[in-house]
Formats: structure tokens, sequence, C-alpha cells
């Protein structure tokens, strides 16, 4: 090509692509991965985030454990998970390189920032020569080093801003630049950088040239050879977006909840990694009359719900891993008393302080079964990130309705990651309601049942209706202090028959796939976007394989047991050491499967085609 | 709300039986509380009783109000949560010192430093009763019991010192059976805007008795117990001729007329004195000094949920305020059509 000649950039139609950030926890890869991921959204592709940090605040600059990333999936057809491999891996220094480059799809394009690339962090990576260098790390990807330190620096000396802070655009060129390459518009987060630094013109103006001169920089460079357009989603229900992450849809799904339910909601909670936004996003709804109590510890936490509920709120404890542990005694007098209030625990690797910030479905036998005594609690788990919305809704109105403490089980995959969120009309949303006493005070008896076999729910401080309640077994109806045996036995088989009799009033199962035939794959929480892609994956390609995703885990959905029937097999993925295949197994008395993963990550869609096949053809 | 006609102390008295061993002082302080919460005049129904687990736990099943018998040591926690809720209740916590001072140890510390607004009644026996007899964390060094066959070797707590520490804006200290200190100080903490602590001497007759006669024992008492009244010099003795005075910096014991002392020698009792007094008062130990008794500080703070409701009440003026819609629709949104 002759000088002023302009090499022609070929642009691709794609119908999705998966992009990772990746780099120190300092180097901004999450707020760079969540501008990424609001622009596409904002742009019209369905997306879904995934988010994956280390557990040090600020761990070391350059080593292994520092590395943070963020991945995501945008397309212009209807997607569910995060996606496999990357197609596009940029990484800020060689740590980011060496932690995430097995995962790039091979043919992948790796934008790596070359200033990173010296000897210090090459050490502190534990490469002996730079892998830049290597020969064939360019046979099995296209490689572009790119000075982006050094652009970001340069620009501080246009702007009059330091070279320290200067160099902290460095996330801003390279956002631009795969802005470029994806052909994404850049005025979102030219709006987002001018109202974050709006009273630092400096940093402000660091900060838009970066992301407008990463943006060129693609399109002069004479680089790239090829770049993507992924079209706007066609298939989409009509209505309003926006953007959302489990723990933001969960609290608000709250704040709705105390609305439908007409109660005042309350909140105890004790921060816990990767729970604690939801109390920091509950704080922020006031206006709603939302109380939120940080309290002095998880234990605290929950006492506090039990008596804000037993005083008419619409109460929530929120937590975690090892908090779900110290909650257990109070779950269980919430449970004997009989009071409604739910529980919402973001499941995060375990057992003790585990992985906190990785994602895992292993609390469900705990929350089962982990009580002192005969203690049947219901469980709600939510899907996606958008589902917890409803899911904190459905774990209300169970909660009232049968008066009841109820589990809401998400984890940090649900939490921290993001995807569109066709917001609701509020009218649309069911109201919420709870059984209450209209006869004498005379009459009136605490612990006598409706037909749901659930108690009267009166608020403490209401006149006339005033009584003791407590942890000590209590007379049917009466309430009063009862050591008698029948009346235990009774009244352990009527707490029993209560969690039971919410499955008749469930919706029935839906089936992806196959209605019946050779594999019927049982679902629950978080998996749903990688078991129902995998299944359509599946039975697109003409093989016999349904699925059903349960979102009630306490009772199970009634129609389960005969859905089973229908299938020749039954696999049970689950990020876990297999808990809800013990449930299906000991209920139904079926050869269950597992599929099992316990690294602290969601199922990839691939391997669950993959490992369902295996299970398909033995 | 029907109208409710004066209502007496026997009408706070449940249909449930007492279940406490004949002679414990629990029964003097059930009968002294429903007297206290006939003189507060308020509806049977703004009473809310919350306790955790121990013998003194059982009181909400006796009291004719709202009741919540909890678990061990988590009533502060319980209560917070339903004065929270509803504010206008007149919340009791009701603890002993195993399940106050041990196990729930650290919600109490918490409940009085956030100073929410509830009676706490610590009832301290200086034994577990419920458990039958092991030491407690008020126990004194050497206490045999099941547990300390050869003598406890813990260092007991002090109520009044680990308030003081937590700024609790209310203190005092009662003995079981004395009915005329008692009405006084019961309607003080009500009428006190934030955690009241009032420590009940407790006689367990069962596995502690007696301890504390050296207080209590009417023939000594005058020489034992110090009464404190508000602004009046601290004055005890059969013949109200010793007092307590600052010497070398040091509260000391002192006589009225002896080596010069006189009456304005004496420090003069000032509920809202500060921590400094608080701790004078609170760090006198038995075996120098009589036992302070009554209200040993009061001072006014604003309490944890009127703080709180003024947020929720300042967040519900601003404009939009409560609009589901609106909060749905709080983010960078994009019409699909
Ligand atoms: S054991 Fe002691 S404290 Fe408990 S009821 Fe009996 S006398 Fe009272």
């Amino acid at each position: 090509m002759g000088i002023g000649e302009r090499m022609t950039i070929q642009k691709t139609s794609i119908d999705s692509a998966v992009v990772r950030f990746a780099g120190d926890s300092g180097d901004g890869m999450q707020l760079t991965g969540g501008q990424f991921s609001s622009t596409s959204a904002w742009f019209g592709n369905d997306l879904a985030t995934l988010p994956d940090y280390p557990a040090e605040i600020r761990a070391p600059k350059g080593t292994l454990f520092g590395v943070s990333g963020f991945q995501l999936q945008f397309a212009a057809q209807d997607i569910r998970t995060p996606g496999d491999q990357p197609d596009a891996l940029v990484v800020m220094n060689p740590a980011a390189l060496k932690v995430n480059l097995d995962d790039l799809r091979p043919g992948g394009v790796l934008v790596c920032d070359e200033d990173a690339f010296n000897k210090r962090n090459l050490q502190k990576a534990g490469y002996e020569a730079n892998p830049l260098d290597d020969p064939s790390l360019k046979e099995r990807y296209r490689v572009y080093s790119i000075a982006l330190t050094k652009m970001a620096v340069n620009i501080g000396k246009e702007t009059g801003l330091g070279n320290r802070d200067a160099e902290r655009a460095k996330n801003m060129v390279a956002l631009g630049l795969m802005y470029w390459l994806y052909d994404r518009p850049m005025s979102l987060t030219e709006q987002w950088l001018k109202s974050k630094f709006g009273r630092k013109p400096e940093i402000l103006e660091t900060n838009l040239r970066a992301l407008r001169q990463g943006y060129a920089f693609g399109e002069t460079a004479e680089l790239f050879a090829e770049r993507y357009e992924v079209v706007k989603q066609s298939d989409t229900q009509a209505g309003i977006y926006r953007n959302i992450t489990g723990n933001q849809a969960t609290a608000l799904g709250m704040v709705a909840a105390g609305e439908l339910s007409n109660r005042s909601v309350f909140l105890g909670s004790y921060p816990i990694t990767p729970a604690s936004d939801i109390l920091h996003e509950m704080s922020r709804h006031k206006d709603f009359g939302v109380v939120t109590f940080q309290a002095e510890d998880e234990i605290a936490g929950i006492c506090s719900a039990i008596g804000a509920a037993w005083a008419g709120g619409c109460a929530w404890t929120t937590t975690s891993g090892p908090g779900i542990a110290l909650k257990s005694e109070a779950m269980g007098l919430a449970l004997a008393a009989e009071i409604p209030m739910v529980i919402i625990n973001v499941q995060r690797g375990g057992p003790s302080t585990g992985l906190p910030t990785k994602t895992e479905q292993s609390d469900l036998l705990q929350c089962l079964y982990g009580r002192n005594g005969d203690s049947p609690m219901p469980i709600v788990a939510a899907a996606s990130p958008g589902d917890c919305f409803y899911a904190a809704i459905e774990a209300t109105r169970i909660a009232q309705r049968y008066v009841t403490p109820v589990i809401l089980l998400t984890d940090g995959y649900l939490a921290n990651g993001a995807e569109p969120f066709l917001i609701p009309d509020v009218d649309s949303l069911p109201t919420i309601h709870s059984p209450g006493y209209d006869g004498t005070a005379e009459d009136y008896e605490p612990y006598r049942r409706n037909d749901d076999l659930a108690r009267p729910w009166i608020a403490a401080g209401t006149p006339d209706l005033h009584h003791r309640i407590g942890g000590l077994e209590r007379a049917e109806n009466t309430g009063h202090i009862s050591y008698m045996p029948d009346n235990h036995q009774r009244m352990t088989e009527l707490r029993a028959a209560k969690v039971e009799k919410i499955a008749e009033d469930l919706p029935p199962l839906e089936i992806v796939g196959a209605e019946s035939g050779d594999l019927l794959v049982i679902g629950w929480g978080g998996t749903w976007g990688a078991i129902t892609t995998a299944v359509k994956t599946l039975h697109g390609s003409g093989k016999s394989v349904g699925s059903v995703h349960l979102r009630h885990l306490n009772p199970l959905p009634a129609d389960l047991g005969e859905i089973i029937g229908r299938y020749k097999k039954v696999v049970v993925p689950e990020l876990n050491n297999g808990q809800l295949i013990r449930l299906v197994r000991e209920k139904y008395l079926v050869d269950a499967k597992g599929i099992n993963k316990i690294q602290g990550k969601p199922f990839f869609e691939t391997e669950l085609v993959e490992k369902l096949s295996a299970h398909l053809e033995d | 709300m029907t109208e409710q006609p004066q209502l007496k102390a026997k009408d706070y008295k449940s249909d449930q039986e007492v279940r406490w061993c004949p002679g414990c002082g629990d029964y003097a302080i059930l009968s002294n509380i429903q007297k206290a919460v006939a003189a507060t005049g308020l509806p049977r129904e703004k009473h809310l009783f919350v306790s955790g687990i121990g013998c003194s736990s059982r009181f909400p099943f006796y009291m004719e109000t709202w009741g919540f018998h909890t678990i061990h040591g988590r009533a502060p926690a319980f209560a917070t949560g339903a004065k929270l809720q509803n504010p206008e209740s007149c919340v009791w916590v009701v603890t002993g010192d195993g399940d106050g001072l041990s196990i729930g140890g650290n919600h109490l510390l918490h409940l009085m430093r956030r100073n929410v607004d509830v009676q706490l009644l610590l009832f301290n026996n200086e034994i577990y009763g419920l458990t039958k007899g092991q030491y407690s964390p008020t126990s004194g060094v050497g206490l045999v019991t099941k547990s300390t066959p050869m003598g406890s070797i813990d260092e007991p707590v002090s109520p009044a010192r680990l308030a003081l520490g937590a700024n609790a804006s209310f203190f005092a200290r009662v003995i079981d059976t004395d009915h005329k200190s008692s009405a006084e100080i019961y309607r003080r903490a009500v009428e006190h805007k934030g955690t009241a602590v009032i420590e009940i001497l407790q006689n367990c007759v069962i596995f502690n008795d007696g301890v504390f006669d050296h207080i209590t024992d009417k023939k000594t008492a005058k020489e034992n117990q110090l009464h404190l009244v508000q602004g009046e010099p601290l004055r005890f003795g059969a013949e109200s001729d010793k007092g307590i005075a600052l010497v070398n910096n040091q509260p000391t014991v002192v006589t009225v007329g002896e080596n010069g002392i006189t009456e304005a020698d004496l420090i003069v009792h000032d509920e809202q004195a500060g921590a400094f007094y608080g701790g004078l008062l609170a760090g006198m130990d038995s075996q120098t000094f009589p036992a302070p008794l009554g209200v040993l500080w009061a001072h006014d703070r604003l309490s944890y949920e009127q703080q709180a409701h003024e947020q929720v009440g300042k967040a519900k003026a601003r404009p939009g305020a409560g609009d589901l819609h609106r909060l749905l629709h709080a983010a960078d949104t994009w019409v699909v059509e």
C-alpha cells in the first residue's frame, strides 16, 4: 500500500461475541466491562455478564491472585449466559495474560498493553521470557500488543494531568479500541465520564481523549484487518429495558414486595460478600419507608428481622456462606413460632470461608436440613439476574400467605452478573396477602389455622389480640406452652404439612425441548442459562432431550414426579458435589446422574452439551 | 382503638401458671413490673416484652401484654427490630446475667451504644439457674459450682462498667424485693428516651441463695446500701453519718464530723455528670463501699429508632418518593418496539 492509501477494513456481521477484560484489581476492569455492557444493552443487544474479581481489596500489583476480570456476551438473539470462551481478550499485564489466556478461543483476538510487559511484571507473573515475543502465541491467536499506557500518559501531557493519574486512563484507551472493534457507540460512556468526573476537568478530559484515541487507533493503525458488528436483537419482547445485576434486582424485588403487601420493609443485615450490595442498595430506598439495620453480626441481622416481622413488617435478612450457618438457630425460631420473613442467601463457594467471591450452589442441603429438630422451610431459587426480582416477590408471597420464614437462594454468579431486564408494569405485579383475623378478641387463638394451614399474622402492638409466642413447643390453636407428647407430634406434622401444601398452589413446570423421551435434565438456580441453552442446542440437533428448571426447592413442584416418568434417564447438573440429586433420587426413586462442577465458576454451555451427549450415548 | 379503662397491676397478670421456684426473687420483680406497667397508663397492646433464654426469660409468659420468648442471648436484637418497626410501642427486654452478659454480651453492648428506646431488665443472680447451677459471667472469683468444683477463676464482669463503656444513656440498680425503689426506677426507665438498663439484684434461692445478703440484709442495709438521690450528697450509714468524698482524687468512705469532714466535702449525686462520675459509682466495689442503688446515671441522647425514622421521613419528603414505577426506571433505559 502506498502512502496516503487507506486500508479498507472489512466489517463482518456476527450473531454474538464474547469479550473479556482482565487486569490488575486496580486497573478498573469491572468499570470497563460494565461500560461495555451498558453500551451494548443500550445499543439493543441481548447480553449477560460475568465479573470475576479477587477476594483481596487491593491485591499486590502484578500478581496472579490480584487479577480481576469481566466477561460479557452480547448478541443479536436471545442468550442466557456470559459465554464460554472469549472471542476477544484484553489483558493489561502479564499476570492477566497468564490467568486468562487458556480460556481464549483459538484464533481469537488478544489485545495486550505492551507497556506492562516489563521485567518486574513478567517476573511477578512467573514468566521467564516475554510471552509476547513467543512466535507460537501469534500462531494461535491474533495478537495486538499496543502501548496503551504510553498513549494514556501522552494524553496526560496534553491535558496537564500528571503521569500517575493519566496512566489510569489506559482502560479507556482499551475500551475505545474495543468499541471500535465491535462497532459500538461511545456516547453512553462519554456521558458517564462527564457525570463521574464533572468536577475534575483534567481527569475528565484525559479519559474522554483516551476513549476517543483508542477508537481512532483501531481505525487508523492499520493493524486490524477485520472488525465486527453485532446487530440489534430483533426477536426481543417489546417494552422498556434496563441493565440489571442480580443483587440490584433482588433489592428492587424486596422494595416491590413491601409495596405489593402494603407493609413497610425492614432489612436486618451484616455485611458479607457477595450479599452486601443488597444492603447498600436497600439503604438508598428509605423513601419507600424501608428501614435498613446494619446489625452487629449475622445473628442480630436475622433476629432484628424476626422482631420486625413480629411487629408486622415485610422483613428480610441477607447473607452468604458462613452467615447462613450463624442464622440457623434464629431460622428455627421463626419457623417454630411461624413468623413470615425471608432469608436471602447469596451462595458462594464453601465450606467455611471458602471462596468468598466465587459462585457455588452448595447451600441447598444446609437450607433444607441445617436446623435442629424437624424444621421444614420453603425454599425459592432465582434463575437469572433479572429473575431475582420476581423470586424476591415470590418468596414474600409464600412467606406472607403461609405465615412462614422462606429462604431465597441466589448465588455469586447471579448477584454480580447482569442482563437486560424488561421493566414490568407495576400494575401487572401480583398483590401479596396474609391471613388476618376479624373475629372477637375472646375467640382469638394465635395458632388456629386456615385452609392453607397458616395461622393469622397479627402485628405485635395490635389492640386486644396480644398474646405470647416463642421457641418452646406450643399447643395447637392456643399457642400456650405445651410439652404434651401428642401435641408435639401433631404440631411437627402440621408444620410439615403446611410447607407441603404450598405445592398445590404452584404453576406447572415448563419443559424446554422434548416433552418426553431419552433424557430429562433437572436444574435449579443460577445454572438456568447454561442448561437451557445446552438443552436447546441438543434438542435442535435432533436429540431427545428436555429440561425443567426448579424455582421451588421446598416443596418440590407437584408435577415433577410425573414429568420424570416420561424420560428414560434423568441428569441433574449442579455447581456442587451433588445436592438436588439426593432429593430427586430419594423422593422419586429414580437413578438420576449428576454433572457436578465445583470450581467456583458457572457451567459452560459447551461442557454441558458434551456431558449431556455422553449421558445420551451410554 | 377502644377506650381503655385505667388498668391495674392485676390486669397485667396472664392466665399462665408462674413456674419459678418458690421463694425466687423473680416473683417480686414480676409483681413490681406489673405495677410499673399499669402505672404507665398506656394501653395494654403498647407493651412488648421480649426475652431470651433462662429463668428470667420466662417473664413474658406471665405478662398480659404482647410477649416474645426468643433464643438465648439475642433478645436485644429482636427488640431492636420490633422497636424500629413499631416505634410507638413500649418495649421491655428481659434478660439475665448469663443470657445478657455471656452468650448475648455482644447484642447488649450494641443495644446500649445505639440507644434503642427500651427498658432492659437485667436479672443478675450471679449464677446459671435454668441449666442448674453453673457459674455465670458475674459470679465472683472462687465461687464453687458444678462446673467449678475448685472455684471459679474467671474475673467477673461489672454490668455498670460495661454499660459505661457502651455509653449507655441510663443505668440503674435495684434490689428485687425493694418495692418502693422499684416503682420509682421503672417509672424513670419508661420515661427515659433511650436504652434504660436496670440491673436487678435477684436472689436465686436454689443455686446462689444469699449472694447479695451483704447488701440486702435488713440489719446491715443502712451500712451497705447507698441510695442515690439527685442533687443530694452521697450519704449512708445507720446514723446517716457516713458519706463518700474524694480524697486525693479517690472516692473514700468518710464520716461527717470526723477529721474535720463536713457535709460540704461529700460528693453530690448528679445523674448527668458524665462518664467520669459514672465510672466512680460503677467502680465502687462491695468490699470497700456500700452498694450504689437507684439511678447511677441518666443523660439525654437521641434514640436509635428516632434517628432512623427521621432519615426515613426526610427521604419520604423528596419529590417522587415511594414511586415504584419511577424506581424501576431509575437507570439507563432503552425501548424495544
Ligand atoms: S433456679 Fe434460681 S433463678 Fe431460677 S427460678 Fe429457681 S430460684 Fe429463680
